[in-house]
């Protein structure tokens, strides 16, 4: 079989510190997005386990693999979780929640954990679609925009990149800052046009790395007219699989003159962590 | 809170804003609409309140430029959303 370029790894993690036992309140949040999955479990707040997978041509089955992933050698069963909100695009494809919650919420919620409360400004680069946040001290929503009608500044986009140039996805983030000179982003910030015309400039003789920081600049230009229209307060943090891509958040960095602020946490769980997050708190509210 | 329900694409920025500070969940806009545009429904942004708020419908979010398309002729000078909302909690974006 052809190597894939654009699969990048799936895994779990285990807190190996924490004994889920002792804990009063066990939360979890699963994100079903249009690409990637992700089952997250709170003890009491705290990050207990994740698992982070491809979501699948079945949502159901996406959430519950994700769900068994992140259980795995926890002792734990779905039983003992006190409350799961579901999130995502397939949100309500998510048989065991207890409540679903629009992921513009959970992303904020999430952010505030992961990167402090100081976050103001958050940028959601999804799989298929992009979000611009502005949030409050408490995670709270103060202003949004979503577009999930266009493809353009997407990691799916990247994904197609990097099947195109048949460079691993874990890699073109380095790999686009690799070149002479910076060249000028492609004129499309269509995926389809863009891979057209990337096609095109191969063709002329150019280097795959500077295809490459053609579309990652294409593509961080075409989110900074998303942010402009909520306003770019700092502190700014980006979440999603992009938010791993160096090329495009150096290049957004410095089109907005604003540095990201970085996280020890995945990047890719914002969501399901801030829906297990609001999972503890409806937890406690209805234990009142 | 401002919700902009919209998109945009290579044609422009479609978005219609709620301010959810100023709305009240009164529903007023909802009948004028000739395209069914707007509902009322839960605050789904702030889960933890449970507030109500005018919306953009799931079917209609994406196609907001041709759903409104029909106030936006030069003969209507206000947009009858907009004139329905005493509390002035509804912005165009186009």
């Amino acid at each position: 079989m052809a190597k894939e370029f654009w699969r990048w790894k799936e895994y779990n993690w285990k807190h190996e510190d924490i004994d889920w036992k002792t804990g009063s309140v066990i939360s979890a949040g699963v994100d079903v997005g249009s690409v990637s999955s992700q089952a997250v479990i709170l003890v009491d707040g705290e990050l207990y386990a994740y698992a982070n997978m491809r979501t699948g041509s079945n949502s159901p089955m996406s959430a519950s693999n994700a769900m068994t992933w992140a259980l795995e050698n926890t002792g734990m069963t779905l039983e003992d979780i006190h409350f799961t909100v579901g999130t995502g695009y397939g949100r309500v494809n998510v048989p065991f929640a207890n409540k679903t919650i629009t992921e513009i919420a959970c992303h904020a919620r999430g952010a505030n954990k992961m990167y402090g409360n100081s976050v103001r400004t958050l940028l959601d680069m999804g799989g298929q679609d992009c979000k611009a946040i502005s949030c409050d001290d408490r995670g709270k929503v103060t202003n949004f925009l979503m577009n999930d009608k266009c493809a353009a500044g997407t990691g799916r986009g990247m994904e197609v990149f990097a099947d195109l140039l048949s460079l691993p996805i874990e890699e073109i983030g380095d790999l686009s800052f690799q070149v002479d000179e910076e060249p000028e982003p492609v004129s499309s910030t269509c995926v389809i046009f863009a891979k057209s015309e990337a096609t095109g400039l191969l063709r002329e003789g150019w280097p795959k790395n500077k295809v490459l920081a053609a579309y990652s600049s294409a593509m961080a230009h075409r989110v900074v007219s998303l942010l402009e229209r909520i306003e770019i307060k700092p502190d700014f943090a980006i979440t999603g699989g992009i938010a791993k891509n160096s090329g495009v958040v150096k290049r957004l960095e410095k089109e907005i003159g604003i540095k990201a602020l970085t996280t020890t946490y995945d990047t890719q769980i914002a969501g399901a962590f801030g829906a297990a997050l609001f999972g503890m708190a409806l937890c406690e509210k209805s234990r009142k | 809170m401002i919700a902009n329900f919209g998109y945009k694409d290579g044609s422009g920025d479609f978005f219609i804003s709620i301010d959810t500070d100023k709305c009240n969940g009164c529903g007023d806009c909802v009948p004028v609409c000739p395209a069914d545009v707007l509902e009322v429904r839960d605050n789904e942004f702030d889960p933890l309140a449970e507030d109500k708020m005018a919306a953009v419908t799931e079917a209609q979010r994406k196609k907001i430029k041709y759903a409104c398309s029909a106030c936006k002729s030069e003969t209507n000078a206000t947009l009858p959303c907009i004139e329905a909302c005493k509390l002035d909690a509804i912005v165009h974006s186009w």
